[in-house]
């Protein structure tokens, strides 16, 4: 998956998300419609236009104290009204590794 | 062991203090996390997929019973339980929250490790030699000459902001096992003809984007100059070396577009201004940092005790003491690799338990010290050779005494796009599923030495390029797909590998690496030609035309 850290020009072509790190432990969240932060992906403010994607990533990056390297993510969202990550990398960060942990949680 | 004096302790302890200050800052918002960035990059700590990740330093490679308890009770008490071996002999932590880091960091103070200069564009990690101070044949312990580089270049205000990081490794044997061509600075320490000891210097190697084997820029130089030359080297770079292009930046980048004379002009002209100045190491220098080394009281013992000769009936012993138990230098005793390697495990993986139980018996067989290879496993360095089988069936029963070192399950692999924010895709699942298919014991020795090593992403963090085979991962319209390169080795003679041809989708890798296995054991003119022999004897097009005849 093409790293976001790369991402430099601000153009979507399907339903998106902002999503980053949170600052004080790193776990990952996404940034809501109430301007807040929530683990649940099913939380998250969908964007579809590259100006929506444009004001919600200037809004989250703003809250420099609560969250760290905010990005725009596709997502899919599903006829049922359920949003999955739209792609492997947010898929993982989701989810977790893929694999087993050496120490299971 | 290398016993840190009162400076290095207040220097560590220091360090702490000001970082602890630096995170509750950052969480107050009063440091903005442009301006926290690089204060956290410079104490090893990441912002990777699923949380930060925590790198902490373990200066060549070498570690006492306590620091490897100490990294263990990290790994427990602030992270998920295991830590993972990466092949700067470093250890990173994947789960460490930022509010925790100033804590983790105060209890890995206590036993003299820290995590300074383990991330950002400063001089990196020093690396050696994981057999440092007991391999037969060795001029002496590079330990020595990397502990000076270790304290030179820590916090060294001229280098804290190179236009890219910057790496040491060191070895004083003929077999490099520490990758010195691949190196931004490489050091062979050796005896030249008039039996005098210094250094080779290579300089200008490294993986990554653009992979360069290192290009020798002076034969020789004596000890007492190696701060001096180095220094010309760094100074060099840091004037010259580009800081437009992040991808330009290494200093192997500014070799190759200079080219290594004229490189090799502009140090020396640094260099004689320096030559005779502060940087000129005294003996006593010297002489004060071997002395700060303890060596093991060693006793003489038999080559073939009756404990060896009583296990030898043992198949599953002998296996893995073929395999994975090396000379010493002293006789009676042996090296031991421990396999961090397991059948479908993470390569480079160890559980906090492991760590415990490794520390206990380095502490029972091996006068309390571990080592650290580039490659990912650990090693006993200094094993009575009597206690050999009852060390073995430790070892097995914590898992760590697969007896595949340097076959084909012994693979480097970086985290890959199971924890890396720079990853285009994973690399651990790969690596799983090839130890999976090459877990028959006598069909790998069968193969013989042959080194699988995956990246996840061009970065090359599991060096992909200098394995006998590369893989590494890309990506293609949002799938995984995997480039695999033959004939690349980080030793002595080392080489990048050649691309066999267009890159195979992720449920194919393991097929791919089984056609080229089977097509050189077809190939090979005898049963202990190597793999690597076999590539550099044939090229790749027989490896090609195997893999890409049916695809």
């Amino acid at each position: 998956m093409t790293s976001p850290l790369e991402q430099k020009k601000i153009r979507i072509t399907g339903p998106s998300v902002v999503t980053a790190n949170r600052t004080w432990d790193g776990i990952v969240i996404y940034r809501t419609a109430r301007q807040g932060w929530s683990a649940e992906l099913s939380d998250a403010a969908i964007v579809r236009t590259s100006d929506e994607a444009r004001a919600l990533l200037t809004e989250s990056v703003a809250d420099d104290v609560g969250a760290i390297g905010a990005y725009i993510a596709p997502v899919e969202v599903k006829d049922s009204g359920a949003i999955k990550p739209g792609n492997l990398r947010e898929h993982i960060r989701l989810q977790g590794v893929t694999i087993d942990l050496p120490v299971p949680a | 062991m290398y016993a840190y004096d009162e400076l290095d302790r207040t220097i560590i302890n220091e360090r702490v203090t000001e970082f602890r200050d630096q995170v509750k800052r950052r969480l107050s918002g009063e440091l903005t996390e442009d301006e926290f960035k690089m204060l956290r990059l410079q104490n090893g700590v990441y912002l990777q997929l699923h949380a930060y990740m925590f790198r902490v330093a373990i200066p060549y490679g070498t570690l006492s019973t306590k620091q490897l308890r100490a990294l263990a009770h990290v790994a427990r008490r602030y992270d998920r339980g295991y830590g993972h071996f990466t092949t700067r002999q470093n250890i990173q932590f994947n789960w460490i929250k930022l509010a925790e880091l100033p804590d983790a960091l105060a209890d890995l103070a206590e036993v003299g490790i820290h995590a300074m200069q383990t991330s950002g564009n400063n001089t990196r990690n020093v690396t050696s030699d994981q057999w440092a101070g007991v391999a037969p044949g060795e001029v002496e312990d590079p330990r020595i000459w990397s502990e000076l580089l270790r304290q030179y270049t820590t916090l060294h205000p001229e280098f804290s902001f190179l236009p890219r990081k910057f790496k040491f490794a060191i070895t004083a044997s003929d077999h490099d096992r520490a990758a010195i061509k691949v190196h931004d600075i490489g050091l062979r320490l050796y005896k030249n003809a008039e039996g005098e000891t210094g250094f080779e210097v290579l300089v200008g190697g490294g993986l990554g984007r653009t992979p360069f084997i290192g290009k020798t820029i002076k034969p020789f130089v004596h000890g007492h100059d190696l701060l001096s030359y180095v220094e010309a080297i760094l100074r060099v770079y840091n004037q010259y070396g580009r800081r437009d292009n992040i991808y330009k930046a290494r200093i192997k980048i500014l070799v190759h577009e200079l080219g290594i004379d004229k490189f090799a002009q502009e140090v020396e002209e640094e260099w004689l201004q320096m030559r005779d100045s502060a940087l000129a190491i005294d003996d006593a220098v010297i002489e004060d940092i071997r002395s700060r080394f303890s060596y093991p009281t060693y006793e003489k013992l038999p080559h073939m005790p009756d404990e060896l000769k009583k296990a030898a009936h043992d198949p599953h012993f002998e296996a893995w003491r073929k395999n994975s138990v090396f000379p010493h230098k002293v006789p009676g005793y042996a090296i031991v690799t421990l396999s961090l390697k397991p059948v479908g495990g993470p390569p480079g993986d160890a559980t906090a338990d492991q760590m415990d139980a490794i520390a206990d018996l380095a502490e029972k067989y091996s006068f309390g010290e571990i080592r650290v290879g580039h490659e990912q496993n650990l090693a006993l360095p200094h094993v009575a050779r009597r206690d050999l089988p009852v060390l073995w069936k430790a070892l097995d029963k914590i898992g760590v005494a697969t007896p595949n070192v340097n076959l084909v399950s012994d693979i480097i692999a970086c985290p890959g796009l199971d924890y890396c924010s720079l990853a285009n895709a994973r690399s651990i699942p790969i690596a799983q599923e090839l130890t999976r298919r090459f877990a028959n014991h006598e069909t790998a020795n069968m193969i013989g030495r042959l080194h699988v090593n995956i990246s996840g992403c061009i970065n090359a963090c599991g060096h992909h390029h200098v394995g006998h085979i590369g893989i590494l991962g890309v990506e293609k319209n949002g799938e995984e797909f995997y480039q695999i390169t033959i004939g690349g080795r980080a030793d002595e003679k080392a080489e990048v590998g050649t691309l066999i041809g267009p890159a195979v989708p992720y449920g194919e890798v393991a097929d791919v690496v089984e056609d080229i296995v089977e097509a050189y054991l077809a190939l090979r003119e005898r049963p202990d030609e190597l793999f690597i022999d076999a590539v550099k004897r044939l090229g790749v097009e027989p490896f090609r035309e195997r893999v890409y005849a049916t695809r």
